[in-house]
């Protein structure tokens, strides 16, 4: 918002702001209400996770897990929104195609990691050596 | 904003500026700031993704469920999270003028932070006394450079939380000052998110393997 608007005024020259500093940042800094709900949302979704670990309450390691993940993530976007305070509007919505541009790159890495070591390791089983004297 | 120049004839027109350009004071700095967390952020991720690669690879040495202390990492869990909403208030008494409670609100922010830190070195330090040393394993090596490289930036971020004190202290909230203010609130609540990320993967899902 706050490039184009701030520059037509001094352009204009009708309108002095007090105070230039009010809206040159270009972002919403957020309500003392908007941050006890991000509060409150981020404690509970810290706590939930902790206490599915650590009263055992998922027997399956495999749904315990993707169920902490799916946690984290939900925790992420809170923290973002409440905390960081984005939204598609901030600087002309460049911190918003920054993170997205980023989101992507992370998912690349990590996904992309995770594939290729695992097969790595799969193929380096020594069961999978036809001839055992390889091994020599 | 800009008129045309008298020209001879056949002359291409100039063109200049009537009104100065004119940029706010700071008018890029943030999204500066954010452009440098989002590169902090591929920092983690590819530490993370070593951490997911190397993770299970004990190397006979001890494992996380003979290492972690979940309710150790609960209470500096909790330590952070608490900061996150103090920096908030601070960020709030800041918006309103109030010299005074933003220092108080950023001086608590502080001692969290250091509670955090503090737990985290204690952590560090029981493990290596007990063996649990980077070069033990390659689970441990990437473990103490994931959770290590984070406590390293709550450090600095800490640090800059007393130079923001000192700063205020000495010219009040001047619009520069507001600015800082603004960058560590970023970087803080960063932080905090890149935290959500170590206790779910390596502690919670830790105890789970």
């Amino acid at each position: 918002m706050s490039a184009s608007t701030s520059h037509d005024t001094l352009a204009s020259g009708t309108h002095a702001h007090p105070n230039p500093d009010a809206h040159g940042d270009g972002h919403d800094h957020g309500t003392r209400r908007t941050y006890l709900i991000g509060f409150a949302l981020s404690v509970i979704l810290t706590a939930i996770p902790f206490w599915l670990v650590m009263a055992d309450v998922i027997a399956d390691t495999m749904i315990a897990t993707l169920v902490i993940m799916a946690f984290g993530v939900v925790q992420i976007f809170v923290h973002m929104v409440y905390f960081l305070h984005m939204n598609t509007k901030s600087e002309g919505g460049w911190t918003m195609m920054a993170a997205i541009f980023t989101i992507i790159v992370i998912v690349i890495a990590l996904s992309g990691s995770l594939w290729v070591m695992f097969h790595l390791n799969t193929n380096m089983m020594p069961g999978h050596i036809m001839n055992p004297a390889d091994l020599i | 904003m800009s008129s045309q120049a008298t020209t001879a004839e056949g002359e291409a027109p100039q063109f200049y500026e009537l009104v100065p350009h004119h940029h706010a004071p700071h008018g890029s700095t943030q999204i500066g700031f954010w452009i440098y967390l989002m590169s902090d952020c591929l920092i983690f991720a590819s530490l993370f993704a070593i951490y997911g690669v190397l993770g299970g690879n004990f190397a006979a040495g001890p494992s996380p469920e003979h290492l972690f202390n979940l309710q150790l990492v609960a209470v500096s869990t909790g330590a952070l999270l608490l900061s996150s909403i103090t920096y908030g208030f601070a960020m709030l008494d800041m918006d309103e003028g109030k010299k005074t409670g933003t220092l108080v609100w950023l001086v608590i922010t502080g001692l969290l932070g250091a509670v955090f830190l503090g737990l985290t070195l204690y952590e560090f330090y029981h493990m290596i006394h007990e063996g649990a040393v980077p070069q033990r394993s390659a689970f441990l090596s990437a473990f103490f450079v994931l959770v290590g490289t984070h406590a390293l930036h709550v450090t600095f971020g800490i640090l800059w939380l007393v130079t923001l004190l000192v700063q205020i202290s000495a010219k009040g909230l001047v619009p520069a000052n507001k600015i800082r203010v603004q960058c560590l609130s970023m970087f803080w609540h960063f932080l905090d998110v890149i935290w959500i990320g170590v206790f779910t993967v390596v502690y919670l899902m830790g105890m789970l393997r």
